[in-house]
């Protein structure tokens, strides 16, 4: 039955091949008889052997992963628009691959009786199958053929998309080109290429390209006053343009770019330069190709206009740390550098939500990163927390002003979830009122939570006291933290709140030393790496730095570096506890990349004896930390 | 007595007694088996007396399954209407779209309805506008189970101190927490599609405290 949501269905399909070749009306009726399917993360879709559904999917919302052979590794993921499970439909076999929810997933199930029809009426839908199957055989992982029709690949063994065949990968250039004509100015070329941020520009007639002009060309031609800033783009041109087609492998370009000794590529219709320009290939899109390089992705961060393609960075970003941890590189290094990352692509979020903002902000503010985050110690993505803090203003302007910055953090809070990081359960984030407010009205609150120190306040300092600016302006935080450390100098019965709250997560093992696990929820059975182990040593590390007035130290692991150097006398201890944070980080972020969770809860029985025996070394500091704490601060047993 | 009864039941129509028989078959305790169907209307007002359904839109959801072809969407003819909802419901007074008598609207929603448990934001609202329209069409009340997803919702919300529930929660909350997209809001099959996604994350949200029978889910919501 015809309908506003099967409208709503054709409207999606339309923009994915093949249904892009299908007439509205054959598109309309296709749509009725779909079903859409709500799929968990990480439930099954159809699994190896399985006989074939009667239909296929596409992929509405979330990502799919196909899985292959006993190790499961992934072959392909899904996102958006891709379409899987068609091949052994048409070829009347079972699955050769399990499909399995990669993230909270809607699909639609197209029946392949109501589909079929179309696929043999419709050429263009035929061609489209046939060609995707054949690629399939031939290089099923080449991104030119993503988001096709994958299915069985009977050849070739598993390997991880990305990195082995990553030279026969089609180079992805930029096909938004900014052109000029012959008789453009230099200056006028200059400006424009500012403004558009890209370091070359094509010089075309009848949109084929004639020649180029680059940074270096300007530089070695105008700056160096060989010729005057009016010179007519033809003097100056590099020309002939070494073109080729869109067909060409990363490992292609890297070659034409290298013989050529030249910095970009132009990318034509039919490859020649007598056909029209389609994009140009720089030899920094080849670097992104080539991929997981720290300072590439950063590049690549800064100069994402869209959400959109900050998640596909962050993609790489997963990659890049799955790698360090292979390659055991040290994880103190690994943390700084995956957290650069991840601030930096918050940073690219906050700046692009400002720009869709109406006007500039009334005043000076800074957002915060609070929790783990601002701890500089998220290494998977787990949930949001942040704040924001504003300059103050007068009272007649504190309405509008706080309505300015709840309209940005909304915009920035929906942009964190769009790449990944899920809303917060108990909403501290900048867009709830209660936690995006005026310097002035925050150190009200946290006067509040160190005056009357009761669980909740004890708590919420917990996860505030914690915080680190991402962006704005640093003089606001500062201000804020002198006020922290003033405040509890004069009521100091607040580090014994803090302190207690410190130790009051339950014990790691047990009487017989045996790991303690959770006795029931959805967790059962499994052990609880964050509370159990490392928030224990977290608590204590805030609650000991605050009391030696150390800012900007975050880090749970570099503040028990910076204790050791202020005590001495306790140096073993501290040291202790900082190895033993940094070993449990990394405990978690594999057990996390390897469940594709935030490796919070561990199933003990899938430890191997060597991974107990690290877990249950890292207990006995913790214990001994705790009673450090407890005798220095005088927690007594009752408040315990 | 026994006579008194049965002639009373005959009074009804055929398909109101189709409705009131498939009642009678044992009930489904496993969700995934049970039929949920989503439904949402669009009214010319919030007044249970004096306004009337404008749009009735109805999906039918299996085992996580939305099966397109077994949905209704239904639009009701106007003896008076308020130019006010119209604007925002974007229904013109028999506009466009086949319009049909409320008699016949209730019959065809009863026939889509069976004996699913119904699932709606605000539930209360839509149940309640319906039940007018079965009455002044000389019916009976409906006899569903009805879920609220505003109510289910909040149940998958933290229990902290620190953290304070509301008391309502609009469709809109839901839309923009679960990433849901807002086309065709305000628009009833628009709105029960909202409600019909936002329910299934709702439900696998919940099944964290253990597996979830019906008979839990009609407890919370």
């Amino acid at each position: 039955m015809k309908n506003t949501i099967s409208h709503r269905v054709a409207d999606f399909l339309k923009n994915f091949p093949p249904f892009n070749v299908l007439g509205q009306t054959d598109l309309e009726t296709l749509a009725q008889e779909i079903t859409i399917v709500y799929k968990e993360k990480d439930s099954v879709i159809f699994a190896e052997n399985d006989e074939p559904h009667p239909h296929f999917y596409v992929v509405n919302k979330g990502a799919v992963a196909l899985k292959k052979g006993l190790d499961k590794s992934i072959m392909d993921m899904c996102d958006e628009g891709d379409i899987f499970g068609l091949r052994p439909l048409m070829a009347q076999e079972n699955y050769k691959m399990t499909a399995k929810a990669h993230e909270e997933s809607i699909l639609y199930a197209i029946p392949i009786n109501i589909f079929k029809p179309y696929a043999q009426r419709n050429i263009a839908v035929g061609n489209f199958l046939i060609e995707s199957f054949a690629s399939n055989t031939r290089n099923p992982y080449s991104k030119s053929h993503r988001g096709k029709l994958y299915d069985e690949v009977p050849d070739l063994n598993p390997v991880a998309p990305d990195t082995q065949v990553l030279d026969l990968q089609s180079v992805q250039y930029s096909k938004k080109l900014v052109t000029c004509t012959a008789t453009t100015s230099a200056k006028t070329i200059a400006k424009r290429m500012t403004e558009k941020k890209v370091g070359a520009m094509l010089v075309v007639k009848d949109k084929m390209p004639i020649g180029i002009i680059t940074d270096k060309d300007l530089r070695n031609n105008i700056v160096t006053g060989k010729y005057p800033i009016t010179t007519m783009a033809r003097d100056i041109m590099v020309s002939p343009v070494i073109t080729y087609n869109k067909h060409m492998t990363i490992t292609q370009a890297q070659m034409a770019m290298m013989k050529s000794n030249i910095s970009h590529l132009c990318i034509t219709k039919d490859g020649t330069p007598n056909s029209k320009a389609i994009g140009i290939l720089s030899k920094h899109d080849v670097m992104v190709a080539l991929g997981n390089n720290p300072a590439v992705l950063i590049k690549a961060i800064n100069r994402a206009k869209k959400i959109k393609s900050i998640k596909q960075i962050r993609k790489s970003i997963t990659q890049l740390l799955q790698d360090y941890l292979d390659q055991n590189i040290p994880i103190k290094l690994t943390t700084k550098i995956i957290s650069e990352l991840n601030d930096a692509c918050v940073k690219q979020i906050i700046k692009l939500s400002l720009e869709e903002m109406p006007t500039k902000p009334p005043v000076k503010f800074a957002w915060l990163a609070l929790g783990s985050q601002g701890r500089s110690e998220q290494l998977l993505q787990t949930d949001q927390d942040n704040a924001l803090v504003f300059e103050n203003v007068p009272e007649d302007r504190l309405i509008e002003t706080t309505d300015y910055f709840l309209k940005l953090s909304k915009l920035i809070n929906k942009g964190l979830f769009d790449i990944g990081y899920d809303y917060c359960p108990a909403e501290m984030m900048a867009s709830n009122p209660n936690w995006c407010l005026s310097l002035e009205e925050w150190k009200k609150t946290i006067s509040q939570w160190i005056i009357n120190p009761g669980t909740d306040e004890v708590l919420l300092s917990s996860i505030f006291f914690d915080y680190n600016i991402t962006y704005g302006d640093v003089n606001l935080v500062n201000e804020l933290s002198e006020h922290i450390f003033d405040a509890t100098k004069k009521y100091p019965i607040f580090y014994l709140h803090l302190a207690s709250g410190a130790l009051q997560n339950p014990s790691p093992t047990g009487f017989f030393r045996q790991l303690l696990v959770e006795e029931d929820g959805e967790h059962k059975d499994s052990f609880d790496l964050k509370r159990r182990a490392l928030m224990p040593l977290t608590d204590a590390a805030r609650v000991l730095i605050l009391s030696h007035s150390v800012k900007s130290i975050n880090s749970t692991a570099e503040r028990f570096e910076k204790l050791a150097e202020l005590e001495p006398n306790n140096e073993e201890i501290f040291m202790a506890c900082s190895y033993a944070t940094r070993a449990l980080l990394k405990f978690r972020t594999k057990h996390g990349l390897l469940h594709n969770d935030s490796g919070r809860y561990i199933a003990i029985e899938e430890l191997t004896k060597e991974e107990k025996i690290k877990l249950k070394r890292t207990f006995k500091t913790i214990k001994e930390i705790q009673e450090l704490v407890s005798i220095r601060f005088k927690v007594s047993n009752l408040l315990r | 007595m026994i006579n008194f009864f049965k002639k009373k039941v005959n009074d009804y129509p055929d398909y109101w007694q189709e409705y009131e028989n498939s009642f009678n078959k044992k009930p489904i305790e496993d969700p995934s088996l049970v039929r949920f169907v989503v439904l949402d209307t669009e009214t010319t007002g919030f007044d249970y007396l004096n306004d009337r359904i404008l749009c009735i839109g109805a999906l039918s959801l299996v085992n996580k399954n939305i099966a397109l072809n077994q949905s209704l969407e239904l639009f009701l003819k106007q003896d008076h209407y308020n130019a006010e909802t119209a604007k925002i419901h974007g229904i013109l007074k028999n506009g466009g779209t086949s319009c049909i008598s409320e008699g016949a609207a209730m019959k065809e929603l009863l026939g889509f309805l069976q004996n699913a448990v119904i699932v709606a934001h605000h539930a209360i609202f839509d149940i309640t506008m319906i039940n007018r329209a079965l009455e002044r069409n000389g019916l009976p009340r409906l006899k569903n189970k009805v879920l609220d997803t505003s109510n289910l919702y909040k149940k998958t919300l933290l229990n902290s101190n620190v953290f304070k529930k509301k008391e309502h929660y609009s469709l809109d909350e839901l839309a923009e927490k679960f990433d849901i997209s807002q086309k065709d809001r305000h628009t009833a099959m628009g709105d029960a599609y909202i409600t019909a996604i936002a329910f299934l994350k709702i439900r696998s949200r919940l099944k964290g405290k253990g597996q979830l029978q019906l008979k839990d889910l009609l407890k919370m919501g």
